[in-house]
């Protein structure tokens, strides 16, 4: 087993605190220099259940979850327990151990607190062990908890009990809690933590596993980032200062995260009835000036199609998040999935158009984020930044100088009141925000409130100062020019060297992996151990899907003789969608698809990859599916 | 800073100064209460020295939804049941603005009812006018929220099975801290109406029966009507809920036997307007949101600065 390393998972239920302490163990590793990126894993109910999250480290940056996992600590789930002694909310006793142990690694660990988790239960769990090299420490966790302090603190013994097992220097996790902690609940955390210590130290051979932490530095400062703060960031970065919304998991995430910041830069959150409420307090605040921002996930989403043509219909700029999750319907509300692509593209009645983002991690969402705006003001239509419940709350190390941009409160194409007075009116005194031979097809608007900008906007066809009109000639015309903004929008996205998305892995590529979104950095880790094992392959990650890369996508499809298209649904949407714009290459892509609810490991892509293009092969189809190419 | 320059202007106004300029003529039937609505608007409009494009009418769908097609001002047309969410909004972004929303009784009490409730719960400083004809207009006919039981129209062939909305009572029981009822055949009485509401810091719900002589012939709407704040029959003290409560619901019921009566029913004054409410527990600045985008002089601040050292 390797040792250069470390994929931790801390599992428990839901209220245990499994998110919060995870969340302070990356941090803590961080500041030591190390990389670090987690994963949550967590069921819809609020309390008990399987919940686990996953934090891995490494001295190199890292991109993904990585396969399975190297060390577990298993909580006893105190809070599945209903106050009768023993008594249990369902059959949840024993899952923090029996559940977690199909992906622990050989030669891993297993710490469980044995004041709650009794290995007799689970069958065949020494055979397991032994079979597996797994090196078992068995603490009462719970008595450690209840003797220094209460006993939640659970989670602290077993954060130490880990520092001591894997050589991680207490100090770097105290001086995190000592930040983080109200004094009443540091001191007795610090007894905890230190008594958990040295029973390890004391009690076990501690120096017998062979999983350790390794050493790094970072060139500059890192913060720990989640995709849904960087989301949030980005917005503000860009002078969003009005949101609206209605909760729905995972979108919630970014709401929350603007509500809580926004009262602190001026801004307004609104809390509405519901979504087609929210979009529209977006689309009625943009439209008196404000840089406003709405979103939900897939089902939220849907009330929204109808707002959202409002908004390209009126020409009026807005920026709309949608985090997927498992679906149709509810589906999954915990469990992540990319199968609202289509949904996001075309919902909405008639020829309308949006332009959507995907970004792939922290970084790109930040900036994605920014340009959503930049775009949607500079060209007045609606912008989508599609994620999801994977990228959305998974924790990454981002350098802090990211975030190092100028603000940018400019609202794009608006006129001032001194430009208004020089504009073309009709003869009722009327602007006419709506003219269809202007420049690049974007005709500037004005400002409710403004001097010499009155004019009607309506999600009728309208005449250039805004009268409902059926008018033929009008229509095409208005038509053509609000379709035409889109080429605009490819062209300028497009930049002069056409590359506008992620290419990784050698240039002349025998074959090809593509895929979106949140499955870029999974699909880059599986070419690099593809290209290792001396396979020859190339990955492109789309992260702009509309309007669509064209020309780079086909030059990347021409130059390799096969390409894997790997997406979590069970539709192949992104597949489609890239046959659709293209026109061609049905012969030339694959599938792999995942829809359990859990998102690609780069081993699934490799195994894909290996068992269904280069062999020729069937995979197992339980976790994943192979569709083969049209041409087949 | 001349951003904004239509907003506060104190000028004498001319009714004439809100009918646009060209076209459009209103496409509305001969006979339509809804030109009684516009002719009230104008005429609030200019009594209040309104520059047109310090206003802002958001109207949802339907032959009402057109108002702003024939009201000069700033205008936004909006969907089918959506004006308030729109109007709430701009009002947020921009406090400075007078705004005004405008639909019919399906468009406001059926498919934007959602809306209507959270809009007078919130107490969102703006006007509301439903134009209530006790129809569905522009698609032709059907049966609405405020059409009486036993209607009968192509969609409900039997007669309605049921009974009619109660607007007044349920903006009351919402929390709108401004409500009237009052009626197009007579403008003057709108006009003062419109004018109590648009001043009024709350929402301001005005029940505003509008007669279509094309779907709807028989409805109350021509009857004539009783001013209950000039009748000596009905009094009651405006500002106590209950007592308008009992009046709403003795209209309400007497409305559909052929009675109309119309006028002021519940002035709250005391309550708070949602703006004020937002501004007191820090969530909303005191200076118009819209308006710092156009400052040059304003330092935006950036997350880099502001948020980022929670991540470290
Ligand atoms: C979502 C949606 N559903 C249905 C319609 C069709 N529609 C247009 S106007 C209208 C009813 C209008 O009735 P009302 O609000 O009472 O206004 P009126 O025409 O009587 O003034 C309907 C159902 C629509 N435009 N949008
Ligand atoms: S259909 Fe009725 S409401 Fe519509 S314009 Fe004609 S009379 Fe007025």
């Amino acid at each position: 087993m390797t040792t250069d390393e470390l994929i931790w998972r801390i599992a428990g239920g839901s209220g245990d605190g499994i998110a919060s302490t995870s969340q302070n163990f990356a941090k803590a590793l961080m500041r030591s220099g190390l990389h670090v990126f987690t994963h949550r894993h967590y069921p819809s109910r609020i309390r008990g259940g399987h919940t686990y999250t996953e934090v891995r480290v490494s001295a190199d940056p890292i991109r993904s979850r990585g396969d399975g996992y190297n060390f577990l600590l298993a909580l006893g789930d105190s809070f599945a327990r209903n106050p009768k002694e023993g008594a249990y909310y369902g059959n949840e006793e024993v899952k923090p151990l029996a559940e977690n142990l199909d992906d622990l690694r050989d030669g891993g660990v297993i710490v469980y607190d044995s004041g709650l988790l009794d290995t007799d239960d689970i069958p065949d769990f020494d055979e397991r062990v032994e079979e597996h090299g797994w090196h078992v420490y068995d603490i009462d966790l719970r008595s450690i908890a209840r003797e220094h302090g209460r006993e939640v603190m659970r989670n602290t013994a077993g954060v130490a009990v880990t520092c001591a097992i894997a050589g991680i220097e207490p100090q770097a996790i105290k001086s995190l809690m000592d930040d983080t902690m109200p004094e009443k609940v540091f001191e007795p955390n610090m007894s905890v933590f230190d008594d958990a210590y040295d029973v390890v130290t004391e009690e076990y051979d501690a120096d017998a596993p062979d999983v350790s932490v390794p050493t790094g530095s970072h060139d500059e400062e890192q913060v720990l980032i989640s995709g849904s703060d960087a989301i949030a960031y980005g917005a503000l970065d860009e002078g969003c200062r009005f949101i609206a919304g209605y909760p729905m998991t995972p979108w919630t995430e970014v709401f929350t995260i603007m509500s809580q910041n926004l009262p602190e830069v001026g801004g307004i959150s609104e809390q509405v009835e519901d979504e087609i409420a929210a979009a529209a307090l977006a689309i009625g605040a943009s439209h008196a000036g404000v840089k406003a921002m709405s979103g939900s996930s897939g089902g939220g989403f849907a009330l929204m199609s109808e707002p959202l043509g409002l908004a390209e219909m009126t020409e009026t700029p807005v920026v709309l998040i949608e985090a997927m999750r498992a679906g149709p319907s509810t589906g999954m509300p915990t469990k992540t999935e990319q199968g609202d692509l289509e949904h996001v593209l075309y919902t909405s009645q008639g020829d309308s158009h949006r332009v959507v983002f995907a970004p792939a991690d922290a970084e790109e969402a930040y900036r994605q984020t920014r340009r959503a705006f930049r775009i949607a003001y500079e060209y007045q239509l609606p912008s989508i930044i599609l994620y999801d419940q994977k990228n959305g709350g998974e924790l990454q190390n981002v350098p802090a100088s990211v975030f190092d941009e100028e603000p940018n409160p400019d609202l794009g194409s608006v006129l001032t009141e001194a430009e208004l007075a020089d504009a073309p009116h009709d003869a009722s005194g009327k602007f006419n925000r709506f003219q269809y031979d202007v420049e690049g097809d974007v005709s500037p608007r004005s400002i409710p409130g403004q001097e010499g900008g009155r004019y009607l906007a309506t999600g009728n066809e309208h005449m250039p100062a805004g009268h409902i009109s059926e008018d033929p000639e009008n229509r095409v015309n208005q038509v053509n020019r609000r379709m035409s903004k889109m080429d605009t929008i490819r062209k300028e996205l497009d930049g002069d060297d056409g590359e506008r998305n992620f290419h990784y892995g050698p240039a002349d590529a025998d074959y090809g992996i593509m895929t979106f979104g949140s499955q870029q950095g999974t699909a880059a880790e599986a070419v690099d151990t593809l290209n290792e094992a001396g396979e020859s392959v190339k990955l492109l990650g789309v992260s702009e899907l509309a309007p669509y890369p064209v020309d780079e996508v086909a030059g990347f499809i021409e130059s390799v003789e096969e390409v894997l298209v790997v997406e979590m649904n069970a539709s192949a949407q992104f597949r489609g969608l890239t046959q659709k714009e293209l026109g061609r290459f049905g012969e030339k892509l694959s599938s792999l698809l995942k829809y359990n609810g859990n998102p690609f490991e780069p081993g699934e892509i490799v195994e894909g990859f290996r068992t269904s293009i280069v062999e020729d092969g069937t995979l197992p189809g339980h976790e994943t599916k192979f569709v083969p190419a049209a041409g087949d | 800073m001349s951003t904004f320059s239509a907003i506060g202007e104190d000028v004498e106004r001319d009714r004439n100064e809100y009918t646009p300029g060209l076209e459009p003529q209103p496409t509305w039937c001969p006979g339509c209460g809804d030109f009684g609505v516009l002719k009230a608007l104008k005429g609030a409009a200019a009594e209040l020295g309104l520059s047109p494009e310090e206003m802002l009418v958001c109207t949802g769908i339907g032959c009402s939804g057109k108002l702003n097609s024939y009201f000069e001002s700033y205008g936004f047309h909006t969907i089918h049941g959506r004006s308030l969410p729109i109007a709430r909004a701009a009002k947020l972004a921009n406090p400075g603005l007078t705004v005004v929303a405008a639909g019919g009784d399906g468009d406001g009490y059926g498919i934007g009812g959602n809306h209507f409730a959270h809009s007078a719960r919130e107490n969102h400083d703006m006007t509301y006018i439903v134009f209530n004809n006790e129809i569905f207009g522009l698609t032709k006919g059907q049966t609405s929220p405020t059409s009486p039981k036993g209607h009968k129209s192509k969609t409900q062939p039997h007669g309605s099975a049921k009974d009619p909305i109660r607007p007044l009572s349920q903006s009351l029981t919402a929390g709108a801290s401004y409500i009237a009822r009052t009626a197009a055949v007579n403008p003057n009485q709108a006009k003062d109406i419109i004018v109590e509401a648009i001043e009024h810091d709350g929402f301001s719900h005005i029940d505003f029966l509008t007669q279509c002589p094309t779907w709807n012939k028989d409805a109350k709407q021509y009857v004539p009507y009783i001013d209950i704040n000039d009748s000596d029959d009905y009094e009651f003290d405006r500002t106590d809920r209950s007592e308008a409560s009992e009046m709403m619901y003795e209209t309400e019921t007497v409305l559909h036997e052929g009675t109309v009566l119309t006028g002021r029913y519940y002035v709250d004054e005391e309550r708070p307007s949602y703006t004020q409410e937002k501004q007191a527990i820090g969530e909303m600045p005191d200076e118009p949101l819209a308006e710092r985008y156009f400052d040059d002089d304003y330092e935006w601040e950036r997350v880099y600065d502001t948020f980022l050292d929670r991540h470290k």
